[in-house]
């Protein structure tokens, strides 16, 4: 591998038109874009947090919808932009040779990167919102100024998974070797990272693997605001979702100098 | 001075030297072409000339700027026509003009003045709002075309601008580079295609195997390398009639059933051609594909 490779991502405004080349063909395809991102998790929202709430009356003190309300928008955020640079990325840089064509223009694959990377994250902080609203509309927040504070913290868990997501991005092959991040890394953090029900529910050795994910930490943020307090530990749960993003990034931009720059 | 001038550039990958100590220099307003088989090396030294890929050895100097340390600013002036489709299939073909001259800065209203202009140019004014997946493959060439000059380039390169062309685009294609020739601008094309290369370029660079092999203008090369004259004999027992063209002609080449012949006077083995029943021949002037078979030889380069 070239030396130049293993450099630090450039951190540069270029980045501004391929962000808004994106928003301009999202723009086109708008309104099916937001019900299909949408419908799904909030079908599951629902569902779930009437239907199985009717069964429980209380998780950890709230009702079950309000506690899943919570989970459903970071999970909603992680896959919206998961999805977003994982199959449209793909598409972006392999398919359609799009990155090819933005290179050949004054801007660097750095610029294309970070381009890609603030689009997962846009793109994940509209269903992230989208989720909010419903949970305004139903009056689940407990109080709606803190309910705001999740905003940002949408915005940084679009930008970790995102980077997350530029990583297999970076590897693939084709579309097909996505299913494997799926199955490996985005379920067993559904499934075991606080969406559903609490982690201290599992047994410990999946308590600890739990507490490293980083879908552990955006919930351990997001769940308190929803429930009107400040997070606990709320330094160290930035911290570590900014430390999973940046490394993300770091390794997914040096795979990609390495796919496309030889 | 030169608009853009390379220097013993080397690249090589897993230990295959891709570009073995290329020297090579275009003046301003010339068009160069860069011919050479498959796997020549030549789209490997169109990146690395554009900054796209790190040379292992040698230095690029473009428009005033070392590359590739400075070469997003020397990109600002080059306008680039890739070898593979990269036009935007979710854009129509002004929307693909406009999003492009976004990438180098270019205030709206510079670009709602040059678009409409550039269509013109290229023949696609009344295709504007069309998206791009509903056009010909002529259309989308043109297009690129179009959006390689979206930032009025004084360098423009174009990588095999018309392979895949049926003959009306590739004329139309032709057309438009002319035209843009005769405004003074700097050129730079890679091509297999010998008719294209001597009817556009001034001067051409022929590389094999990572190495350049012959330089001239077209009509040089011709002359300086090949014989006026081409006999191609095929045909029932073509081979037959081999011992006696290889007195008759300068040079013979046997390429599966068929001789070519390569005379300075073509007269004498013409005459025993005539004698020849059954044998079928053509006599054509040289032209610049027998030399450039002549520099790399007859053997497919793709398998």
């Amino acid at each position: 591998m070239n030396r130049h490779h293993l450099a630090p991502p450039r951190l540069s405004l270029r980045f501004i038109p391929v962000w808004r080349r994106n928003f301009l063909v999202w723009k086109k395809l708008a309104l099916p874009s937001i019900l299909g991102n949408l419908a799904d998790p909030m079908l599951y929202m629902l569902g779930l947090g009437y239907g199985l709430g009717s069964l429980l009356p209380q998780v950890n003190g709230v009702a079950y919808i309000t506690f899943l309300a919570a989970g459903t928008v970071c999970y909603s955020t992680m896959n919206s932009a998961t999805f977003e640079v994982l199959y449209s990325g793909f598409s972006r840089m392999h398919v359609q040779k799009t990155w090819e064509a933005i290179m050949n223009a004054p801007l660097l694959l750095d610029d294309v990167m970070l381009g890609e990377l603030a689009w997962g994250a846009s793109k994940s902080l509209l269903s992230g919102v989208a989720i909010l609203t419903v949970i305004w509309t139903l009056g689940l927040q407990y109080s709606f100024w803190m309910s705001l504070l999740v905003l940002p913290v949408v915005i940084l868990i679009g930008l970790t998974f995102s980077a997350m997501g530029l990583v297999m991005t970076a590897i693939s092959p084709s579309y097909d070797f996505f299913l494997y991040y799926f199955t490996l890394a985005i379920t067993p953090m559904v499934l075991l990272c606080g969406v559903f029900y609490p982690v201290s529910q599992l047994p410990g050795f999946l308590q600890n693997v739990s507490s490293i994910l980083p879908l552990t930490h955006a919930i351990n943020l997001v769940r308190p605001l929803i429930l009107g307090k400040t997070p606990p530990n709320a330094l160290m749960h930035l911290l570590a979702l900014s430390a999973w993003g940046a490394s993300s990034y770091w390794l997914a931009v040096v795979l990609t100098r390495r796919r496309l720059l030889k | 001075m030169a608009l853009l001038e390379a220097k013993g550039l080397i690249k090589s990958y897993g230990g295959t030297e891709v570009v073995r100590g290329l020297d090579l220099s275009i003046q301003p307003g010339e068009c160069l072409g860069l011919l050479g088989p498959n796997g020549a090396g030549k789209t490997t030294t169109l990146k690395m000339l554009l900054g796209l890929i790190e040379p292992d050895a040698g230095s690029i100097e473009c428009l005033g700027l070392p590359v590739p340390q400075a070469a997003r600013e020397a990109r600002i002036r080059i306008g680039v026509v890739p070898q593979m489709d990269s036009l935007d299939p979710d854009f129509t073909v002004a929307e693909n003009l406009q999003v492009y001259g976004r990438y180098f800065r270019l205030p709206e209203s510079i670009l709602n003045e040059r678009i409409p202009r550039l269509l013109e140019f290229a023949g696609l004014a009344s295709k504007a709002n069309n998206k791009v997946p509903t056009l010909s493959g002529g259309m989308k060439r043109r297009l690129t075309l179009a959006r390689a000059l979206i930032n009025d380039p004084d360098l423009i390169v174009l990588d095999e601008p018309t392979t895949g062309l049926d003959p009306q685009a590739r004329h139309v294609i032709w057309q438009g580079l002319r035209s843009l020739i005769a405004q003074g601008k700097t050129v730079l094309l890679t091509t297999h295609f010998m008719d294209e290369a001597e009817r556009l370029a001034d001067r051409l660079i022929v590389i094999d195997h990572g190495v350049k092999i012959a330089e001239g203008s077209p009509r040089e090369m011709i002359s300086q390398f090949i014989e006026p004259h081409v006999i191609e004999v095929f045909g029932e027992g073509a081979l037959d009639w081999k011992m006696e063209g290889q007195k008759l002609c300068t040079r013979l080449e046997v390429a599966g059933e068929t001789l070519f012949c390569y005379a300075l006077d073509e007269v004498p083995a013409l005459d025993s051609l005539k004698t020849q029943t059954g044998l079928r021949y053509l006599h054509r002037p040289s032209s610049l594909e027998d030399v450039f078979l002549k520099l790399t030889g007859r053997e497919l380069r793709d398998q």
